[in-house]
């Protein structure tokens, strides 16, 4: 079993309260829930959409056709109409020209309820009835969801969708032993569990929500977070706190981290561990606000002058969100680097049913030294390149001078030629461990496939979702999903490469930076590349069928 | 009469505050004959920097924060375009606050409408540099916990020599003060006070309503010490119109061949002129 | 005949001075000057010093031996010893390092208190050296009276001639015809935009591209520019677009701390269409690095630079001719395509002192693009074949209004949210960078045909490769060098074409990440055998390159 329902409506209808409860519910019931939100950058009006995917088996991206929608406006019918299955229906309060089409009674339930903003909760009560979920589990959802004062229209609201229609389907449900996250409230929470206690952000779609998660939890958890007045003043804030002790973080999307571009480097000459989060968007400028894409993949491996190690992860799914997020607080505390994090705004933003995290197998390695002997030297030359770390204050006699001049090893400012030669050797050597361990991509289908997929981030759900399928259909095929991606680990695609007679490149974006890392990386290029960068995130299906429509 | 600066349709919400400046600039640019092809709308992001979509005149709809120096660009090429910047509280006095600060030093002859709604609106309820302390928004879950911004005491302390207060639902006013500031020669700021509908729980349409009053006629814009009371004036009462106002040399007349000459998009380029700075090098 | 000079003192000695003097008096002999100053980032005290070569031939780097040091304090004696050729001398004032043998000591500070003025006693020196040169003192003294106002001339004229008593003439020169200009990459690149009809030039002041923001603010009045100092970097590049979208050339600059607070403008420029050029003078980073001193290392940078996908030039400027030149043709692909031309050029190049033909000035052509004849609703993203829409200037012609927008637009500019426009947008800007491919220019060819050893590098080391690639073709070594100066897009023909019979290629940068290197492998599939990096914060001396391709070849 498999079903997609889509709700669609303007901004202000209501759309994520429906969709949150929905999910919920469906989680609840026991079924692996997938939800992808698609909106428009605009508080009123407009058209936004919400996905949701649910089965019996682990689902990974959304669907092409839906089995169910439920029109809050007419534009949503029209848009949406055609991606519905032959057997699929339609439910709406308007008057729509369709076959397949409930009407929801507005008049009377308006006269029932006297509150013209539970209309979405009518279509929720529809749609449980429909695929024959209890009403019980939906009930307790709704219970945990509102507050006391609007609990009861809503309740009726529910009731009175339930008893509109007729069930078509009985669903079996099951034991609900996952929790349902969104990217971004992954990555949030792994950088509360890796004991983040600084957090500064400017509001910036689609990072706001780590700020917002992180903000919401900042009492309970101890964590400051700061509103910043711009996003220049966020990264040499974080660099501050972390220089002072605590770790701490930043997000934003391209063009905020654009402006954090001075300080990345700063945090390089400096080696001061920070983690900076790129929430991409489409660009460049302002370009698409509430749109995804993977375009700033170059910029972030690059940006900043001067040359200076740093680590840069995809993350694939809200799973790897949490833990990379999570390890990537290690990282930049061991290397003393900033570790970019990236991510995008589907990911940000779609909901998945994942095993609860395993808080018990998170580490929090900070190599700090409580006491060091003789004169404390914050840029000590040594063999790894790391040096030894201390926290300002803590210990008598020790003073800590970070700089961003070339310094000597006490952090003062030098123009000594072997000494500068010295100090870029030594960063770079810290780039050159990290190479050691860095994590392989993860592996999709058949080790000695024919054909050979790569790519990166979130595009890992639909390609899973295709390679599975194709795979299943008989065909030799394999994918490598990157998520750490600077310094690129080579190992495994060198050994599929070899094997493979055509590689092909997925990638969320026009000009295909993954592959044009892999030429200057490796021996090999793409014999194909599937790209797309109109905004909307890849499903399974579409990369199954334009995989098919190269492999015949 | 026809609208001749009507364009599309804004995607704003019903009941924003934004209508109401939109309704009046282009009242302002109506009664001041100002033809659309001779002014430039400056924006940076947020809702209010939408304006240029909205307003059929020249626009360029920039950064967030950044809409101070292309106006200064823009102004200085072309000293024959009327050149003003609409954009928010949190897009001027925040990202763009070190603009904010160095534009007015240089007194570049550009109006500026900031349409202050004390939050944040694109991106969804947080507060903004003149959202009050204590405050609860969608992120400062606690309230906020700095010092709000005072623009236009600010204003008056980095030099401005054209400060003035607005109110989104007193149109006729606000077209009075649009065209003033337009009119100004010299960098002239108007904050204009709106409610927004969505986020701002605080500051509503009936609480600006309730509060604001018009300067007295007998008020004397010249007083740079009164205008600084009554740009401190934000609580139970505060004022609108224009608190201060002097005649100041502006940017442009500092520049000898701007002020005497042609818009500097009109001088003819001729790299030959240049061959003569060779000599030093001889 | 090929000689150099080492002047070495605290900032605050004069030296500056010195140099341009005796920079100006050799040119005038006819003779090619190459000067390189080494400063430390302070305004008084430490060590600072000047290399100057010259020699009737064409010279563009320094050289590691030298033979004269005027040494201005002992800790130059120290610092620049090793240095001088068995020939050579060191000369001081008779107080510096008195019991120092190897010095030829002068009584430089005595005439300069018998001439009742302390600060002409590099004046004295400067006479003593000249004449070791045989340079006519008539010729220096034209050059002393150009460079002072009349009072101060008189007593540097005076100091100029008891210098003159104090050295015999060693070397003298043959007075050659003087038909060249002395410059540097500063100087150049200001004099190009000037020429280009730059009318907008706004900066912060950062080392070492603040040459560039001096040289035109000076001449700013006269050529009708409008030059101002921002308040930061970030409004530098959004004042400069805005400046371009009303219609008028603009251009910012700044080094590479500065040119990272440009990055999210520079987004801005790549989706607005908006023409602007940039300069990015670098220095050694990350970060404060080395604020006056040398370094390539932020090519990477500059290429990937701003969020998003849009197309951009970046140009690598090699000499002080190639910088006036080049930058005057950043402007015409900026106004031709849209886009933003970067230009990189570094301290190295920026403060280094050439002898260069006179520019020419006549065959400079300004090409505009922009259109007068446009009617009604106007299309700024109107999408062309070429990916090129047609530009006019705003206000310009009644009823029609231009619309630039930093959101994904249609074709008037206006925000969309459409999957189907994006993609046409997107393709759109691409289509520009592949016709801007067409007219990159191949990387400057030096030495072999079919060469079996092949060095590849870019920008300011241009003149330490040349020299010892030459040097290397004298011995019967088959080399040759390509040096790169359009980057992005990378021109490939040449080099595909020269690697096919090279044995081994050799990467010569002046960073630690062979940056170049990578960009070859992938766009050209090819790789470096050898790298040459160097990233201490100087410059390449000829001998050096020379020196460090016989070791790997």
């Amino acid at each position: 079993m498999d079903y997609s329902i889509l709700v669609g409506g303007a901004a202000g209808q209501g759309l994520d309260t429906l969709a949150n409860i929905l999910e919920k519910i469906l989680k609840r019931c026991g079924f692996y829930v997938f939800t992808h939100r698609d909106y428009m950058s605009r508080v009123r009006g407009g058209h936004n959409f919400t996905q949701i995917r649910f089965s019996d088996k682990e689902v990974y991206s959304f669907k092409d056709q839906v089995d169910l929608i439920l029109a809050l406006n007419k534009e949503s019918f029209i848009l949406h109409k055609d991606r519905l299955k032959e057997d699929g229906i339609i439910i709406s309060h308007e008057e729509l020209e369709a076959d397949n089409f409930i009407k929801l009674p507005l008049k009377e339930i308006k006269n029932k309820i006297k509150n013209p903003k539970v209309l979405n909760i009518v279509g929720m009560g529809a749609i449980l009835k429909y695929f024959g979920l209890p009403l019980d589990i939906g009930k307790e959802v709704l219970e945990s969801s509102f507050k006391k004062k609007y609990l009861e229209d809503n309740m009726l609201a529910l009731l009175a969708g339930y008893d509109l229609i007729e069930a078509k389907y009985k669903l079996p449900t099951f034991k609900d032993k996952n929790i349902i996250i969104s990217g971004n409230k992954a990555l949030a929470l792994g950088a509360i569990a890796a004991g983040c206690k600084f957090y500064c952000g400017y509001p910036m779609t689609p990072s706001t929500s780590i700020l917002t998660y992180i903000s919401s939890k900042a009492n309970e958890m101890g964590i400051v977070v700061d509103q910043v007045e711009d996003e220049i003043a966020a990264l040499n804030m974080a660099l501050g706190a972390s220089f002072a002790g605590v770790r701490a973080m930043t997000a934003s999307s391209g063009g905020g981290f654009a402006l954090m571009v001075e300080a990345l480097s700063f945090a390089g000459i400096l080696e001061v561990p920070v983690v900076i989060v790129n929430a991409q968007r489409v660009g460049p400028a302002t370009g698409m606000a509430t749109r995804t894409e993977q375009s700033d993949l170059r910029f972030v491996i690059h940006a900043g002058h001067g040359e200076f190690p740093r680590m840069v992860i995809a993350l694939r799914d809200p799973e790897d969100a949490f833990y990379q997020t999570a390890r990537a607080f290690n990282i930049s505390d061991k290397y003393q680097m900033p570790v970019i994090i990236l991510t995008d705004l589907y990911l940000a933003d779609y909901s998945k049913t994942i095993k609860p995290f395993d808080f018990s197998s998170i580490s929090i390695e900070r190599y700090i030294d409580k006491e060091v002997g003789g004169r404390y030297k914050k840029y000590e030359i040594t063999e790894s390149g790391i040096s030894r770390r201390i926290i300002p204050g803590k210990i008598e006699g020790q003073i800590v001078l970070g700089d961003s001049h070339e310094h000597d090893e006490c952090g003062h400012i030098t123009e000594d030629p072997d000494l500068r030669t010295k100090m870029v050797l030594k960063r770079m050597r810290k780039l050159e461990a990290l190479e050691q361990e860095v994590e392989e991509p993860w592996l999709i289908g058949n080790e000695e496939a024919e054909n050979l997929i790569v790519c990166w981030g979130s595009t890992y759900g639909a390609v899973k979702e295709a390679v599975d399928r194709l795979n299943e259909e008989g065909l030799s095929i394999g994918a490598l999903v990157f998520g750490d991606i600077w310094p690129f680990p080579t190992n495994k695609l060198m050994k599929l490469g070899k094997r493979a007679k055509t590689i092909i490149d997925i990638e969320q974006n026009a000009t295909g930076q993954l592959d044009s890392i892999i030429r200057e990386k490796t021996p090999f290029g793409a014999d194909y590349k599937i790209l797309k960068f109109n905004g909307r995130p890849f499903s399974g299906d579409e990369v199954y069928s334009r995989l098919k429509s190269i492999l015949g | 009469m026809a609208d001749r600066y009507e364009l599309h349709e804004p995607s704003w919400c019903p009941g924003c505050g934004n209508y109401m400046i939109r309704t009046a600039l282009k009242m302002a640019l109506e009664e001041l004959n100002i033809k659309p092809h001779e002014v430039v709308i400056v924006s940076g992001i947020g809702q209010a920097a939408k304006m240029p979509h909205y307003i059929s005149v020249n626009g360029f709809n920039g950064l967030h924060g950044r809409a101070i120096p292309p106006a200064i660009g823009i102004k200085m090429a072309n000293k024959d375009l009327h050149v003003i910047v609409e954009s928010g509280d949190g897009d001027t006095y925040g990202e763009g606050g070190n603009h904010f600060i160095h534009g007015i030093r240089r007194n570049i002859d550009i109006a500026h409408f900031v349409h202050n709604n004390q939050i944040y609106g694109l991106t969804k309820g947080q507060a903004s540099p003149t959202t009050a302390m204590g405050q609860i928004t969608t992120l400062q879950f606690d309230g906020v916990k700095v010092e709000p911004l005072n623009p236009l005491a600010l204003a008056l302390t980095m030099g401005a020599g054209f400060v003035a207060r607005g109110f989104s639902g007193d149109i006729p006013h606000l077209v009075g003060l649009m065209k003033e500031a337009i009119k100004y020669k010299g960098y002239a700021l108007v904050d204009i006070l709106q409610p927004c509908v969505v986020w701002n729980r605080v500051n509503t349409f009936s609480w600006y309503k309730n509060r604001v009053y018009h300067l007295p006629e007998s008020y004397d814009y010249t007083n740079k010490e009164e205008a600084m009371k009554k740009a401190l004036e934000f609580g139970d009462r505060i004022p609108i119109g224009i608190l201060y106002k002097v005649e100041k040399e502006t940017y442009l007349d500092r520049f000898d061949f701007i002020k005497e000459g042609p818009p500097l998009v009109d001088v003819e380029l001729n790299p030959l002129d240049a061959e003569r700075l060779m000599e030093e090098f001889r | 005949m090929d000689y150099s000079l080492i002047v070495g003192g605290e900032a605050g000695q004069g030296m500056d001075t010195f140099a341009s003097l005796f920079e100006k008096a050799i040119k005038r002999c006819g003779y090619n000057v190459y000067a390189y100053s080494d400063y430390m980032s302070r305004i008084r005290g430490g060590h600072n010093f000047f290399n100057i070569r010259f020699s009737k031939d064409n010279i563009l780097a320094i050289k590691d031996r030298i033979d004269i040091l005027f040494a201005l304090n002992e800790e130059s004696v120290g610092i620049h010893k090793e240095k001088v050729k068995e020939t050579g001398i060191i000369i001081a004032d008779e107080k510096v390092a008195k019991e120092d043998n190897s010095i030829t000591h002068l009584k430089l500070s005595e005439i300069a208190s018998s001439l009742k003025n302390k600060r002409v006693e590099n004046t004295v020196g400067l006479g003593a050296i000249l004449n070791y040169f045989g340079v006519p003192i008539h010729i220096a003294s034209q050059v002393i009276r150009e460079e002072f106002k009349e009072e101060i001339a008189e007593v540097n004229l005076r100091a100029l001639e008891e210098g003159y008593k104090l050295l015999d003439t060693r070397y003298p020169l043959q007075i050659r015809e003087d038909d060249k200009i002395l410059i540097n990459g500063n100087e150049a690149v200001a004099l190009g935009a000037i020429a280009a009809g730059c009318k907008f030039y706004c900066g912060y002041p950062m080392t070492p591209s603040t040459g560039v923001l001096n040289y035109i603010a000076r001449y700013a009045n006269e050529f009708n520019i409008v030059v101002d100092q921002v308040e930061d970097e970030v409004a530098a590049l959004n004042m400069a677009l805005g400046a371009s979208y009303a219609g008028v050339r603009a251009m910012t600059g700044s080094s590479g701390g500065g040119f990272a607070l440009m990055v999210e403008a520079l987004s801005l420029a790549g989706i607005i269409e908006v023409p602007v050029v940039l300069i990015n003078v670098q220095r050694p980073g990350p970060a404060t690095g080395f604020p006056t001193r040398t370094e390539q290392a932020d090519l990477r940078f500059m290429i990937h630079a701003g969020h998003g996908e849009f197309p951009r030039m970046v140009i690598a400027l090699r000499d002080t001719e190639d910088a006036f030149y080049q930058t005057v043709r950043a402007f015409n692909i900026a106004e031709k395509y849209h886009i933003p031309v970067l230009l990189m050029s570094d301290q190295h190049l920026a403060d280094g002192v050439t002898t260069k033909k006179p520019f020419n000035f006549k065959d400079i052509k300004i090409e505009r693009h922009i259109e007068s004849n446009i009617k009604g609703e106007f299309k700024t993203y109107e999408l062309t074949e070429s990916g090129i829409s047609p530009r006019i200037i705003p206000g310009k012609i009644e009823g029609t209004t231009v619309l630039v927008d930093s959101d994904e637009h249609d074709e008037y500019g206006h925000i969309t949210e459409s999957a189907e426009i994006r993609t046409k947008m997107v393709d759109k800007r691409l289509r520009k960078f592949e016709l801007l491919k067409e007219e990159v220019q191949e990387p400057w060819h030096i030495g072999d045909q079919e060469p079996e050893n092949l060095v590849v590098c870019w920008g300011s080391t241009y003149g330490a490769v040349k020299e010892a690639v030459e040097k290397l073709l004298n011995e019967g070594v088959s080399i040759a060098a390509l040096v790169f100066g359009d980057i992005w897009p990378f021109p490939t023909n040449k080099l595909l074409n020269l690697s096919r019979k090279a044995k081994k290629i050799i990467d010569v940068e002046q960073n630690a990440m062979a940056q170049l290197d990578s960009l070859i492998r992938e766009v050209a599939l090819l790789k470096s055998d050898h790298k040459i990096l160097k990233y201490d914060g100087r410059p390449f001396t000829t001998d050096e390159v020379y020196r460090r391709i016989k070791e790997v070849i």
